[in-house]
């Protein structure tokens, strides 16, 4: 028996589009193949697909008329509250109609409903808390405002398939991430119990970005970078989340061989929700007494402290130099005997 | 006269809507609106300087790498300082593997695939394009995707990711190269050029980069027709009269591009005014935007320069039909994108083709695919320059009180950012984007944005609901909306 095939709608609103041209980045020979190797087929997607204006807009009403079934709708960007509850901020072209308002009825027809990278999952960067203290847009999530389960579809909206939204969280979000939640989804394998408490897939949120990170070495030893392009670690001055982080871009790599920490630069939590509004400039670490405030998670405070000032006191010199240099100034010793 | 409400349009980046005035088979008029609003530039407002470096690539997904340099110049303007040689080489390497990955995407996902519309199945050449760009099947289609996922792995090794690097700063870049990684990236330069030598040009680089006039570019595609796709895309142009369609203004702008080993911009910045057919200096201080027809508040002065711009929403404002301001230098309509860097450089076949058609779909097109083939042996260049072991980012200290403008050439075009900071804070952020020149509503005196003006004229078939010309003409640009309405 041939395996069931779904087919995605992707919709685009308050965001940057990054989410689908990373997806294009995925680690593979022939995209299109992929796809449709694995069950799916791209009902429509903003760069792929040659329907425009008039045909697309039909193609919306079928589905909401049930005369094309939609499996998974796909919606990547912020939902556009504002100005004043109205969703004038993004009118879809050629229809009149708030952007919100087409999520809002295409959701409740969808199987699955998966909101790609963070603005679509939390609202993200484009609902930064002004100097006002406002959200001026009225970003949210489909089904978060930040932190706060509601968003668009509310708290207690599921699907049709028995899912809540999949929060694809990530900003932008790793290639990976998408085609395997969706290979997942057309597996029949993606259940409630593959996604964390803020739903995200499991396969890549219960990791930490930490884990992999080529800085271990100096972390282990509190050897920390001072100044952009330094080889320490990033957590105690710079900035970096990647200890408390949700994800496993260091396991999982982007483009090849990268991430945030291998191109020099601290991991800002873009998988979590409210990331955008740290509190402190992104790339300083909040500290209190000279103690970062974000300790490892599920590290005891008392131990990190005790643990980090005798590392510190083992640095050794090979570490402490790398560490504030671009480059490797002191290279591991080379020893005379077999190794032990 | 007929009305029509065109939208909304895929492969573009972001939500477009196109309103046309029909009379006698033709577009008697048309207006471009922008309807989504993001307001960055207030959410930039009040944060730490440096918070800039996060925040504006996100605006765009495509040219977040011409945003995060944009907003690295501007903090190192505001700094007073100028990056190690090696910080420059890296970053222009990264925004030059931007800049040509999006022409790819464009050439192969955005553009090409209309010319495989039913509308166009009795053509000559329709079967050999539909076999090599049917949207999302077509041969030469899936492979420049292939290519384009193992030519982002330069930015990868450069800058960690794509899209949404922080590794680009004002000191530089945050990512030293070793001298083994250099070769490898130049591996990897080397592997892209095999791409769009065999599959793109059908040709060597240097011979398409040197085509120096119209005569030269019929007789290489006489040559062998059906080799490569450039040549298709000048069998498709001739064949549709693409060089007549879609006129732009006919004065191109060029912030000026990379940099030549002398430390000067290999791609000089000024306004190309075609008439004259003549570089005139860049004057930034002329550069202004009005809000005139944008559902944005002007706050008691119409025409602002960018240093004193004002973002506020006004979502019921008369006669306003765009989110867009209308961007005006010296108060003329310009046009900006690779055609603009072609004409600034000199680029001989460019010069000559604008001249007789002006910028059009068939010369914006060129330009890209003439750049693309252009910039790559620069880049071979530029890595063997690098220099590994010596610095790649310098140190960057913001003074409280301070003021910097960060200019960059994305894919699209001119890219600006305004900066101010006070008391140690972004007191006031003003960008303005490649698209919002080419793609800007009218101003106060009405007079037309380049693509509104592009569009007048351009037929439209009885029946048609989205006007292929008018698809034709909008994608040309290769415009990028989520930038526009930052």
């Amino acid at each position: 028996m041939a395996a069931p095939r779904l087919n995605v709608l992707w919709l685009q609103s308050g965001g940057c589009g990054g989410c689908s041209m990373s997806l294009l980045c995925a680690d593979t020979a022939d995209f299109p193949g992929l796809l449709q190797a694995n069950g799916l087929d791209l009902l429509w997607h903003p760069t792929l697909s040659l329907a425009s204006g008039h045909e697309f807009i039909q193609l919306l009403d079928d589905c909401l008329a049930g005369r094309q079934r939609l499996d998974i709708l796909c919606v990547e960007g912020a939902l556009l509250r504002g100005p004043n509850g109205s969703g004038r901020f993004h009118i879809l072209a050629g229809t009149g109609r708030p952007m919100t308002d087409w999520v809002q009825r295409l959701a409740g027809v969808a199987t699955h409903v998966v909101a790609v990278g963070s603005c679509a999952a939390w609202g993200g960067i484009s609902a930064i808390t002004d100097h006002e203290g406002a959200n001026p847009t009225e970003a949210c999530g489909l089904q978060y405002d930040d932190d706060r389960p509601g968003g668009l579809l509310g708290a207690g909206f599921i699907a049709r398939g028995g899912l809540p939204v999949v929060n694809i969280a990530g900003c932008p979000t790793h290639p990976g991430w998408v085609l395997d939640s969706l290979m997942m989804l057309a597996a029949g394998l993606l259940t409630r119990d593959e996604l964390d408490p803020l739903n995200r897939p499991r396969f890549y949120a219960d990791q930490l970005v930490h884990h992999g990170c080529t800085r271990n070495e100096y972390y282990e030893f509190k050897a920390s970078a001072v100044k952009s392009s330094d080889l320490g670690c990033m957590m105690e001055h710079m900035g970096c989340k990647g200890t408390q982080a949700h994800a496993d871009c260091n396991t999982r790599l982007w483009n090849g061989e990268g991430s945030c920490t291998r191109g020099g630069y601290a991991c800002v939590s873009c998988t979590e929700p409210g990331f955008q509004d740290p509190g402190h400039p992104f790339h300083l670490t909040p500290k209190l007494a000279g103690i970062p405030i974000g300790l490892p998670t599920d590290m005891p405070k008392a131990w990190f402290v005790a643990l980090a000032s005798l590392s510190k006191s083992a640095t050794p010199k090979r570490v402490k130099l790398n560490a504030v240099a671009d480059h490797l100034v002191q290279t591991p010793a080379i020893k005379k005997t077999r190794l032990k | 006269m007929t009305r029509l409400i065109v939208g909304p349009f895929n492969r573009v980046e972001g939500d477009l809507e196109v309103r046309l005035d029909i009379a006698d088979g033709r577009v008697a008029r048309a207006e471009v609106t922008a309807p989504m609003y993001r307001g960055f530039e207030n959410l930039l407002t009040g944060r730490a300087p440096h918070d800039a470096l996060v925040i504006v690539p996100r605006i765009c997904g495509i040219c977040s790498v011409s945003q995060s340099v944009a907003a690295a110049r501007a903090l190192a303007d505001a700094a007073g300082i100028t990056p190690p040689p090696n910080g420059v080489l890296a970053t222009d390497l990264m925004l030059a593997c931007e800049n040509l990955a999006d022409h790819l995407t464009h050439f192969y996902l955005f553009f090409m695939p209309d010319f495989t519309r039913p509308v166009y199945a009795g053509r000559p050449w329709f079967d050999a394009a539909q076999q090599r760009f049917a949207a999302g099947q077509g041969s030469h289609a899936r492979a420049a995707i292939a290519a384009r996922q193992r030519w982002f792995e330069l930015i990868g090794t450069l800058g960690g990711k794509w899209p949404h690097t922080h590794s680009i700063q004002p000191g530089g870049s945050s990512r030293a190269v070793d001298a083994a990684e250099r070769l490898r990236l130049l591996a990897k330069v080397r592997e892209f050029r095999a791409f769009l030598e065999a599959t793109t040009f059908g040709a060597q680089l240097e011979e398409v980069a040197t085509l120096d006039s119209e005569a030269a570019l019929d007789a290489w595609w006489a040559a062998d027709p059906q080799r490569g796709d450039l040549r298709l895309f000048l069998t498709v142009s001739a064949d549709l009269g693409l060089p007549g369609l879609g006129a732009g203004p006919g004065r191109y702008l060029s912030y000026g591009a990379f940099h030549a080993p002398d430390g000067s911009p290999a791609v000089p910045a000024g306004l190309w005014d075609a008439t004259l057919g003549r570089l005139l200096p860049l004057d930034l201080a002329g550069i202004t935007e009005d809000p005139s027809h944008a559902w944005l508040a002007d706050g008691g002065q119409v025409a602002r320069h960018p240093s004193q711009g004002l973002t506020v929403p006004d979502a019921d404002k008369p006669g306003a039909y765009s989110w867009n301001k209308a961007p005006r230098l010296a108060g003329q309509v310009v046009e900006t994108g690779a055609i603009a860097r072609q004409l600034a450089s000199g680029q001989p076949l460019l010069r000559a083709a604008v001249a007789r058609w002006g910028g059009t779909v068939h010369t914006r097109v060129l330009a890209r695919l003439i750049e693309l083939a252009r910039v790559v042996p620069w880049m071979e260049q530029w890595l063997l320059a690098l220099q590994p072991r010596e610095p790649f980012c310098g140190p960057d200290a913001l003074p409280e009180q301070a003021a910097g403008v960060g200019l960059a050439e994305a894919a699209r075009g001119a890219l600006g950012h305004w900066l101010r900071v006070e008391r140690g804070r972004i007191a006031s952020y003003q960008i303005v984007a490649p698209t919002s020149w080419n793609f800007s509503p009218r101003d106060a005196a009405g007079r037309p944005g380049a693509l509104e003006a592009a569009l007048v004229g351009a037929p439209v078939q009885p029946g048609e609901a989205t006007p292929v010309a008018v698809q034709h003409i909008v994608r040309s640009f290769d415009p990028c909306m989520v930038c526009t309405v930052h």
